[in-house]
């Protein structure tokens, strides 16, 4: 037994046993995620629940669980219908149910707000009918349904032009501020010219905004009259309806063209009813951004840094200090930084760049406010740390050598470090910028207080001129997920998009890792000191 | 400290006077005066920590890069005092090559590594580089081997060609004098062997001072030995003669290996 502890044997053991906990729990991580997201556009069929008592539930099972008092299980159906219900979850104990059934004609329909709606179609308006083949109602309903999309488009291009007079007007309105702020009367020529402008756009506007109405009443007219499982009927106009199926009758090729639809809608899209439904684009973009322009700041500032502190000073108790100092930086809690961020670059800079550049805007702020360039600046200041503890690790690893093989051979300092030493060590500085990208993507408290939004009104690049927006607010895949997953109205519908956008974010942060490691061991093969 | 054995030299190209190196406040080389004659080989040879590398180093003021360093007296270049402010470091080591005891080829490709001097020195004509890839490849005797090679990476190479590369490397500027560091103590017996070749070759072109652990290399390739013992130089002459006739007691011990 003695000798059986003397080897060491129980010491392998021990060792084992921690990586493989260790991995265990990043691999039961990614799955619990990749489960619980992928699982959520899949369409799963929907019940009708007829109870003892002679009601009746249709929905989705949910999740189902014992029940402790009685025998058999207890199932929670996600019913919908919040504008006739109120709520979207209910609990039903499975020994009221007398019958479970899955209609063909069950109907789920995706609205512009309330969620979806389950029940049967019951008839289309006449307007609707006009629009389609004679058929079944439900291919009837889809051709509707595309013509008023269709129509839409319409709509959609009226609405663009209203966003840009509006924008127009806003311009007149800041224009009339600042000449009012340089002391010029309301008489001035160039006032009134201003107010003319103004008047012009005004009228404009409402043309058509009267346009806009008149259009969506007209679209408006196509409807349909739909019944939910008790048969109370409601009429809904098919604008409101982005999209419909029966999940009872689907093949499995038509739910996987489900599953791509709403994939690129989640990629591409915008999100609607409060995030909890739609898109991400905003939040993808935003974050894709955020982590760029992050780059911009931290990746020259670290690595400059990094090359003074090693090549440059001389070693001793000050470089000792610095070196401390950086190390113990990147171990600040992030919210500390976002403080930082918001009295330094937000209220500090903004404040300065709005007294002396914008000062006739004021009180409204133009860059003294939370905006993409301060949350960049924020979090490049989190991130430089590890750009510098990357790019000194990688100076250091190249053997002294090859810098006095260069030096011997007449090259300067500067030259060494151009042609030898940054080429040398980038793979080091590539994985210690990607590290960098993938800890800036997964931070979140800084960004709330320096300039992240639950929902942002335009991108921070888009075709109006500068294109560049870096004073604009935007949105972010990290606090979407706190927002829908802890501020949303309805957490428990929210619930499934809570996974999937965790999902793209964990997407996001592995294939940078992914792409650190690749680039790392393809340039090491290229760098690396072959001993002899 | 004893006395000093010397051999005065027809044709000096460096010149070293009364000169003394501190590490702080260490005192590492000891009022050294010795002249190295110009296209000979001169072999500097004494244990471990006795001043040569040192010694090396402060003729293409490698030792600028330490911390601390100090050095008092003078080194003379063509007549030139070479530890002066005025002195142009980069022109210097331009003029005075180095290869270092481990090889240390940078992470490019052989002709790239040849034409490094060059390059930094601004050299862009095309036929320049490629005629002094050649030469200088061909005077380290290793065109042969890696002409078919030459736009693949130097660390592919064998450590043998490797050094001979680092050697190459120095003599594509036409360095008036270079500087071996240990150039054959990573190197098996063969590798050796080429590279000793080399410098017998290389003589007839340029001026070599070559620090060594062995004994038997300092006897082969060399014209002048200089023996140092704690940083003080014993014994400078002829190599035929110093090995054969030491005239110093430490000398005699060290060459029959009774330390060192």
């Amino acid at each position: 037994m003695k000798h059986f502890w003397k080897k060491g044997e129980p010491f392998v053991w021990l060792t084992g046993a921690a990586l493989s906990i260790t991995l265990l729990m990043a691999a039961v991580l990614i799955v619990v995620v990749v489960v619980n997201g992928l699982g959520v556009f899949w369409p799963s069929r929907v019940v009708t629940a007829t109870l003892q008592d002679g009601g009746a539930v249709m929905g989705e099972v949910v999740r189902s669980e014992s029940v402790h008092e009685a025998e058999g299980e207890r199932l929670q159906l996600k019913i919908g219908n919040r504008d006739l219900y109120g709520l979207d979850f209910r609990w039903v104990d499975e020994s009221a149910i007398s019958r479970l059934e899955y209609a063909d004609d069950t109907l789920v329909l995706e609205r512009m707000e309330y969620g979806n709606f389950y029940g049967r179609l019951v008839s289309l308006s006449s307007e609707a009918l006009a629009v389609a083949a004679p058929g079944n109602p439900f291919s009837q309903l889809r051709q509707a349904h595309r013509h008023v999309m269709q129509q839409k488009t319409q709509l959609t291009k009226v609405d663009e032009e209203l966003a840009v007079v509006s924008s127009r007007m806003a311009r007149t309105q800041r224009r009339e501020k600042s000449l009012l702020y340089k002391g010029r009367s309301a008489s001035d020529p160039e006032f009134l010219e201003l107010r003319q402008e103004h008047a012009a756009l005004q009228h404009e506007s409402e043309a058509l905004m009267q346009r806009h109405a008149e259009l969506a009443g007209e679209l408006h007219a196509y409807s349909a009259t739909f019944a939910d499982v008790s048969g109370r009927e409601r009429t809904m106009p098919l604008i409101e309806l982005v999209r419909f199926y029966q999940p009872n009758s689907m093949s499995v090729f038509s739910k996987i063209q489900y599953y791509v639809v709403r994939l690129v809608e989640l990629i591409f899209g915008s999100p609607r009813e409060s995030n909890t439904e739609g898109g991400l684009f905003p939040a993808i973009f935003g974050t894709v951004m955020l982590i760029f322009v992050m780059s911009l700041f931290s990746f020259p500032l670290g690595v400059l840094a990094a090359i003074y502190l090693r090549e440059y000073a001389r070693e001793g108790l000050v470089v000792r200090m610095v070196r401390i100092a950086v190390n113990n930086l990147a171990g600040i809690p992030s919210i500390v930084y976002g403080i930082f961020g918001l009295a330094f670059f937000v209220y500090g800079i903004g404040g300065s760049i709005d007294r002396m550049f914008f000062p006739d805007q004021l009180p409204t702020p133009t860059y003294g406010t939370g905006g993409i360039l301060w949350a960049s600046l924020t979090l490049s200041l989190l991130t430089v740390p590890v750009v510098i503890v990357a790019t000194e690790e990688a100076l250091g690893a190249i053997p002294n050598g090859v810098r006095e093989g260069s030096l011997a051979l007449g090259a300067t300092k500067f030259q060494t470090l151009t042609r030898i030493l940054l080429p040398m060590a980038s793979p080091g500085i590539m994985t210690g910028l990607i590290l960098a990208m993938a800890r800036a993507a997964g931070e979140v408290a800084p960004l709330m207080i320096t300039g992240v939004v639950k929902i942002a009104p335009a991108l921070p690049l888009d075709g109006t001129f500068p294109f560049l927006h870096l004073d604009r607010k935007f949105m972010h895949l990290g606090f979407h997920i706190y927002d829908i997953g802890f501020q949303s109205p309805n957490v428990e519908a929210a619930k499934p998009m809570v996974f999937v956008t965790t999902l793209l974010l964990v997407l996001i942060v592995l294939v940078m890792s992914s792409v650190a490691i690749y680039l790392r061991n393809k340039m090491k093969k290229r760098y690396t000191y072959g001993t002899f | 400290m004893s006395d000093t054995y010397s051999v005065t030299v027809t044709d000096p190209i460096v010149q070293v006077k009364d000169l003394s190196f501190y590490y702080g406040t260490a005192k590492a080389l000891h009022n050294i005066s010795l002249d190295f004659p110009k296209n000979m080989v001169t072999a500097l040879i004494g244990p471990s920590g006795c001043g040569k590398s040192t010694l090396l180093r402060c003729l293409n003021r490698m030792n600028d890069l330490v911390d601390k360093a100090r050095v008092e007296g003078s080194i003379l270049l063509d007549g030139t005092e070479i530890n002066t402010p005025a002195m142009d470091v980069i022109e210097l080591r331009r003029r005075i090559g180095m290869v270092f005891q481990k090889s240390n080829p940078f992470p490019k490709t052989i002709y790239e590594n040849v034409v490094y001097g060059l390059r930094i020195a601004g050299v862009r004509d095309k036929a320049v580089l490629d005629e002094t890839v050649e030469r200088s490849l061909r005077n380290a005797a290793l065109w042969d081997e890696v002409k078919d090679r030459l736009h693949e990476s130097a660390l592919g190479m064998s450590g043998g060609q490797m050094q001979r590369l680092c050697i190459a490397r120095a003599i594509a500027v036409n360095p008036e004098v270079v500087l071996m560091d240990e150039p054959c103590s990573a190197l098996d017996p063969k590798s050796t062997a080429r590279v000793e070749e080399l410098i017998s070759e290389l003589r007839e072109k340029y001026t070599i001072i070559i620090v060594t652990h062995n004994m038997q290399q300092a006897a082969r390739v060399s014209d002048y030995t200089a023996f140092l013992y704690e940083g003080v130089m014993v014994e400078f002459g002829v190599t035929e003669a110093l090995f054969v006739k030491p005239r110093h007691k430490q000398t005699e011990d060290y060459i029959t290996g009774r330390f060192g």
